[in-house]
């Protein structure tokens, strides 16, 4: 029970304004999500063969100088970092597995919010105005933004239970409704090997993708899948390393709006989100169909929308 | 006129100097600037005035609407004018779902495209969308009328009474219950009334209309099928 | 089995006894699901199944008619500018006009002012009568919306926001066709005689985020007067009540599934929903966790006959109550008088339950006029108004052996239960032990 907000950006002169642009959509969103508020930005994407990791530690005293060294000792390949309060940023030629062992061993307070090439978890517990600018989110660049604010239905307010959730390479879901399906999808995804932090439905959402990625699925494939196999009530968001994609249950009752122009394409709970967006005047502006897949993708520049 | 901004009033102050008007009409003309999509703009009105709202109107704008005139030049929210009585709400953009939901009386236009569920459970209010409508609209409609002068959604007029539906482009699929009916000389005139009343310019003859077949008012177990 | 049916070696099944047996063939041969009124039948953990520790020694009690048990409670001063101040902590639950007579709503009103407290209206609207006999009407507003009218709204004195309630949570209202008179399709703008299908969800709000929206809707609608209570059937308790505080209630009605109802599926009464018992905790619980309990207020119901109930579901954290069915019955439903017009349509007093059939012999549950103008809208007022009064003194007389001078004193402690199931449920001790069940578990 959320609210949510996307912004992907077409024209590239924007993308040092991407944070100041999006500030506004994710605050206009606080009264329908005060408990916890995250974003998943992309940009800042390192090259090939490199990785990036987004750690979060709930601790303010964490020892993240001694984390990283301790890190850079270990690994086999180099390692970038910056902090921002409570995240950390790590850039590194390493593989992912050996970050994860070592972490696992040395630092289990230390959560994995986001792996990838270009994308960033952030998020926390507390009114969206104090996460958005705990993280200095106004300030940040990059060509596309997925956010979230979050009234908890059923499970804990914690910052593990905020969204976005990640859900694999550069991937990341966020989630305004409830299913009623997921205790039991939970128990036939972990049997194929995923495992979970909370007891969010959106997390095994999250995981349902994944899964359904890792067998081979698009992601176009993976979100037609889920409008079997999810059941319940939801619009989802899902953010991909170069661009995002929007999905509505069947019946539609959790609201959604998408406006595009030259620009940009913005997808929000509320009109109210899109209102200061420049240009939005003259938008196309429209409510997604029940039960058909949007994607927007980067690099091709080109909107694929999915019936089924 | 009066006008008020809402970047430098809220819009529980507005709401009340509207709401005073029907205890003393002293100022019948008002235009609401800088509206945001906040919720609740001029919802609860009931008295003869007119307001113009400047820009984009978030859920339940003009709720419960009894004898206003409001016109919303840009989109509306979730329910505009839900249970409105009486009066009349004009939307020169689009509106999101549920608009006119449940609304028994008044006349609602939408000059835009209207979303999901346009005119649930209708009991009385007349609707006219110069776009089109999303899925549902007119579920379980019980009275009044809904004009759509672009397309229909799936499940048009499910779960239908007795509100007549008047499309002029292609309806996606019917819902239970609702079936085609012949377009009859009355239906020509009512439809021809409500188009002139809404300011929308179309042929009533290019129209077909919808309605209940009358089928689920009372439990038959050889309609379960259709629960 | 009666003594007249008794024959050796007869040996009825638990599994299928007759009256599953009954059912088994009632749906082989209609093709329909059973339809009735009233809550659930079944036996749950309940308040009987809860003891007071009275005081002696340790604990001083009150002394009757001299020294005062006070009884009054303000519900909905969390927001609203003209909150309900009720003399008595039992209110009248949601009960529609369609469903009830014209002369029995009238009669719930006179009853309830007399005593000081607030009733509800129902799906389908307000009628004059209820509206001119009540001195405080709670107004409801329910997902079909029948007869809603902002007119109404203004001039009730609370909006009840119904989410579900107790004896079908999840569920929607439903009235048979032969309830659907002249005034009852005029009101609710429905063809006569057809079977009314409400729904289940509010046409233009989904979950507790656009919840929050709407509340904030009827607010400014009724310039931030009246209070809102959101209703809910007990089911996720815990969370549903964090939700309703979240969406800015300030009321919560709680409405256990032992709640009454006009005409609902068999399966859907016995089979969904929580004890009354084991939600008033839970709810308790949500608002403590937001430091909220006493503040937005927590009405229950669902199973309340009498005055140790009302003293039972306040110590366990209620500010109020409400009652439905036992309104009813202090109307005069299922009373003995109207014995043979029970056995007429097939059924006795003190079972009769078929309230969907608008046959009710004691004109209650009906629109038929000859059976409704069995009801005195006075006489039926005045019984309604002895009945709160004797339950009030009831908890009162608890109250004062516990030795406390308002209602609103006792307290979960002043409770012991006598089965593990209740002890559990309520969290209480077992009497003459000091083991909570689940205590020390994480709670709910």
């Amino acid at each position: 029970m959320c609210g949510i907000v996307g912004l992907y950006l077409k024209d590239a002169g924007l993308e040092s304004r991407l944070g100041a642009l999006f500030e506004p959509m994710l605050l206009s969103m606080s009264d329908r999500g005060p408990d916890s508020a995250g974003f998943a930005i992309y940009g800042d994407e390192v090259a090939a063969g490199n990785i990036k990791f987004t750690l979060q530690n709930e601790d303010p005293a964490h020892d993240w100088d001694g984390l990283m060294q301790g890190l850079r000792s270990t690994l086999d390949g180099k390692l970038d970092w910056f902090r921002n309060t409570s995240a950390a940023v790590v850039k590194t030629s390493a593989d992912e597995t050996s970050v994860r062992d070592y972490l696992a061993a040395h630092s289990p307070d230390t959560r994995v919010m986001s792996v990838g090439r270009s994308i960033e978890i952030l998020k926390g517990v507390g009114h969206p105005r104090l996460v958005a600018e705990r993280f200095s989110l106004s300030g940040m660049a990059g060509s596309h933004i997925i956010g979230h604010t979050r009234m908890a239905t059923e499970s804990a307010v914690t910052m593990s239970g905020s969204h976005p959730f990640s859900t694999g390479h550069d991937l990341c879901l966020v989630h305004n409704g409830s299913l009623s399906n997921h205790n039991q999808l939970r128990r036939e995804l972990v049997r194929h090997g995923l495992r979970f932090e909370t007891e969010n439905d959106s997390e095994v959402a999250a995981g349902y993708l994944t899964w359904r990625m890792r067998e081979g699925a698009s992601l176009s494939e993976a979100l037609r899948s889920a409008i079997d196999d999810l059941d319940g009530f939801y619009t989802f968001t899902v953010g991909t390393r170069h661009g995002f994609a929007v999905l509505r249950d069947p019946i539609a009752c959790k609201p959604a709006v998408l406006a595009e122009t030259e620009q940009f394409v913005a997808m929000a709970s509320e009109y109210r989100a899109l209102a200061r967006l420049p240009g939005i005047a003259n938008a196309k502006v429209w409510e997604p169909e029940p039960g058909k897949v949007y994607v927007w993708e980067h690099s091709a520049r080109h909107v694929e929308e999915t019936g089924t | 006129m009066k006008h008020i901004s809402l970047a430098e009033h809220s819009v529980r102050e507005l709401n009340q100097l509207l709401h005073d008007q029907a205890r003393e009409l002293t100022e019948p003309a008002w235009r609401v600037s800088d509206p945001d999509g906040r919720h609740a703009i001029a919802a609860g009105l009931d008295q003869d005035l007119s307001v113009d709202i400047e820009g984009h109107a978030g859920y339940y704008c003009a709720g419960m609407n009894q004898k206003a005139t409001v016109t919303v030049h840009g989109t509306v929210g979730v329910g505009v004018a839900e249970n409105m009585m009486s009066g009349m709400v004009r939307v020169k953009g689009n509106a999101s779902q549920s608009g006119g939901a449940t609304a028994h009386g008044g006349l609602l236009v939408i000059e835009g495209d209207a979303s999901a569920r346009c005119g649930i459970s209708m009991k009385g209010v007349d609707i006219v969308v110069g776009g089109n409508v999303g899925h549902m609209s007119a579920f379980m409609g019980q009275a009044g009328r809904l004009v759509v002068c672009g397309d229909a959604g799936d499940a048009l007029g499910d779960s239908l009474y007795e509100a007549r539906i008047y499309v002029r482009g292609k309806v996606a699929s019917l819902g239970a219950d609702c079936i085609e009916k012949d377009m009859r000389p009355e239906h020509l005139e009512e439809l021809a009334a409500l188009l002139e009343q809404a300011g929308i310019d179309a042929d009533p003859k290019v129209f077909r209309r919808y309605g209940s077949a009358r089928q689920l008012y009372n439990f038959k177990v050889d309609n379960t099928d259709a629960y | 089995m009666s003594d007249q049916d008794y024959r050796p070696g007869l040996r009825e099944s638990a599994t299928f006894d007759r009256s599953t047996i009954h059912e088994i063939q009632r749906a082989a041969s209609t093709g329909i699901y059973d339809i009735r009124g009233f809550g659930a039948k079944r036996k749950v953990p309940h308040f009987d199944d809860l003891l007071f520790l009275g005081a002696s020694m340790s604990r001083y009690p009150l002394e009757g008619y001299r020294e005062k048990c006070s009884t009054d409670v303000i519900l909905g001063n969390r927001y609203a500018s003209k909150p309900l101040h009720l003399d008595i902590p039992v209110t009248i639950a949601g009960m529609s006009f369609g469903a009830l007579s014209a002369q029995a709503k009238e009669a719930l009103g006179r009853g309830a002012s007399a005593v000081g407290t607030s009733t509800t209206t129902g799906d389908g609207g307000m009628t004059d009568e209820e509206r001119g006999q009540s001195r405080h009407l709670v107004y409801q507003y329910l997902p079909s919306r029948y007869g809603m009218n902002p007119n109404h709204l203004r001039m009730a004195d609370a909006i009840e926001v119904v989410l579900g309630q107790g004896a079908k949570p999840g569920g929607g209202g439903m009235l048979l066709g032969q309830k659907i008179s002249d005034r009852v399709a005029q009101m609710r703008t429905l063809p006569k005689g057809v079977d009314q299908r409400s729904a289940c969800r509010h046409p233009d709000w989904t979950g507790p985020d656009d919840l929050a929206i709407k509340i904030e809707e009827l607010r400014e609608i009724t310039d931030w007067e009246k209070p809102i209570y959101v209703k809910i059937g007990a089911t996720r308790t815990y969370y549903d009540v964090k939700l309703a505080v979240k969406a800015g209630a300030d009321v919560v009605v709680l409405d256990g599934m032992q709640g009454g109802t006009a005409a609902t599926q068999e399966v859907f009464i016995e089979h969904v929903g929580i004890p009354t018992l084991a939600a008033i905790p839970q709810a308790v619980q949500a608002l403590q966790e937001m430091g909220m309990h006493r503040k937005v207020q927590l009405i229950v119901s669902g199973g309340i006959r009498n005055g140790a109930d009302v003293a039972k579901a306040i110590a366990l954290g209620a500010d109020a109550v409400g009652i439905g069915t036992a309104a009813m019955i202090a109307l005069g439903c299922n009373h003995p008088r109207w014995e043979e017009d029970y056995r007429k349509i097939g059924s006795a007093a003190g079972f009769y339950d078929d309230y969907q059939a608008g046959q009710d012999p004691a004109g209650i549950s009906t629109q038929d006029p000859e059976l409704a103008s069995r009801l005195d809208p006075v006489d039926a007022g005045r019984r309604l108004a002895n009945y709160l009064r004797v339950i009030t003194m009831e908890a009162q007389t608890i109250a004062r052996a516990c030795g406390k001078s308002h209602l609103h004193h006792l307290e979960p402690e002043d409770l012991v239960a006598i089965t593990i199931e209740a002890a559990a449920m309520a969290r209480v001790p077992l009497a003459g032990t000091e083991w909570i069940p689940g205590r020390g578990n994480g709670g709910f």
